[in-house]
């Protein structure tokens, strides 16, 4: 019974892996008609077999251990990278989640807070000057932008009352959040683009002046493992936001509908928008979401309380 | 079911795994080129563990401000429905909120928040 339960585990972390690859393909295919091209197509029928040789190769690569590097601190970061974009899968409820805890809210926002541990430590282990600049951005970027997370987060768990994912579905059975909440919808959104590095918000690999950013130094496999934990936190992030804002029911259906349309506007602003200027991005975190979410947290305590004495069918 | 402990060994064991296949199967040649530091072309110039600068030290306190402010509001919801001082629960956190919006202000009058002079 305990072997069986080890092999669910592990069937649950494969198509994860799966999905992944195929984001990436996905996300070749748009930009490549984007931009009038044919992205890739040649392995496999319409390049279906793309993300498989593409896995392969990076495994099979020579990974480079640089001479000036900390060794230990070098390899465990993308490891822990990964282990920590795994492990965020654990609560999302598709259906029933894998495992069902009452204070998943708070285990995801640890977890993922968690994330930043792994660039800081690759940035600082490479001994590289790129490697040090871009983690010291990239940690800078994820932690403005989790304030506004977290604070976000608490206003919808103040309006459902309750940390557990699978309540936030109970309370949007007669309309979705994202009506009653758009402002924060449209904050979480932003948001989770700036958390996960992508662009319009990728300054942490600005390629024209960080050639790659914290994992310059990363060849092979390791390299894989991060790339595997950055497009696993997006496809999380966006999960999430089907969780918080649009799930009326979690059928697997609409669930990857849903969260297929978001990371489909994620490529979009990819193919569309240039990037932002670093200063810039510190003033939308600190000086636009920062006091806007701090008005609506409060305003969103206080509904419940103005509300109580009203029946439940308005 | 297994719990989340099991579940944070398996996580790590797969992981590990991922990394052996990614650092045992390549055959490696390592050179003196190839393991020095990336410089764009350059040989590396002394150590890259440099002083940075100190607004990045500076939005790290700010964050570490405003997390406490959540973590301290958290329990808040759950207050909601198990508390008997709902009303005095409220105004607390509101004051709590108020203050660190005044905290924010006056970090902002004082240009804590430019990150270009």
């Amino acid at each position: 019974m305990f072997y069986l339960s080890v092999l669910h585990a592990f069937l649950y972390f494969i198509p994860v892996l799966l999905a992944v690859a195929f984001l990436t393909l996905t996300e070749r295919k748009i930009i490549g008609y984007v931009q009038l091209r044919k992205g890739p197509n040649v392995v496999g029928p319409y390049g279906l077999l793309q993300p498989i040789a593409d896995g392969v190769k990076l495994f099979i690569k020579e990974p480079i251990k640089p001479a000036s590097s900390n060794p230990w601190v070098f390899f465990f970061a993308p490891m822990l990278a990964l282990i920590l974009a795994f492990l965020l899968w654990m609560p999302v409820p598709i259906m029933d989640a894998f495992i069902e805890l009452n204070f998943a809210v708070l285990f995801v926002l640890a977890i993922s807070s968690l994330s930043v541990y792994s660039i800081m430590a690759s940035g600082w282990s490479s001994n590289s000057k790129y490697a040090l600049l871009g983690a010291l951005r990239a940690v800078a970027q994820m932690v403005s932008y989790e304030v506004s997370l977290g604070l976000i987060i608490l206003s919808l768990v103040c309006l459902v009352g309750g940390f557990n994912l699978s309540q936030f579905s109970c309370a949007q059975e007669d309309t979705v959040l994202l009506l009653s909440c758009w402002p924060l919808g449209i904050m979480w959104f932003v948001s989770t683009v700036a958390e996960t590095n992508r662009s319009p918000f990728d300054l942490t690999e600005g390629e024209s002046e960080l050639v790659s950013g914290f994992n310059v130094e990363y060849s092979g496999g390791p390299f894989a493992l991060f790339f595997l934990a950055e497009y696993a936190n997006i496809l999380f992030m966006n999960a999430l936001s089907v969780v918080l804002f649009l799930s009326a029911h979690f059928t697997l259906l609409d669930m990857s509908f849903k969260v297929g349309i978001l990371a489909g506007l994620y490529v979009w602003f990819r193919a569309s928008y240039p990037r932002f200027r670093y200063d810039q991005l510190m003033h939308l975190a600190w000086k636009s979401f920062l006091p806007m979410s701090l008005g609506l947290l409060m305003l969103n305590f206080s509904l419940p309380l103005i509300f109580s004495g009203v029946g439940g069918n308005m | 079911m297994l719990s989340l402990s099991y579940l944070v060994g398996i996580a790590s064991a797969l992981v590990f795994l991922l990394l052996l296949v990614g650092l045992g199967l390549p055959s490696i040649y390592p050179d003196n080129e190839k393991l020095s530091a990336y410089e764009c072309g350059f040989d590396p110039m002394g150590s890259a563990r440099l002083p940075f600068s100190l607004r990045f030290f500076l939005v790290a306190i700010l964050f570490l401000l405003f997390d406490l402010e959540i973590a301290l509001i958290l329990p808040y919801p759950m207050g909601l429905l198990y508390s008997n001082h709902i009303f005095f629960n409220y105004w607390l956190v509101m004051l709590l909120i108020i203050v660190l919006t005044f905290g924010l202000m006056y970090e902002w009058l004082k240009g804590g928040l430019e990150w270009m002079e």
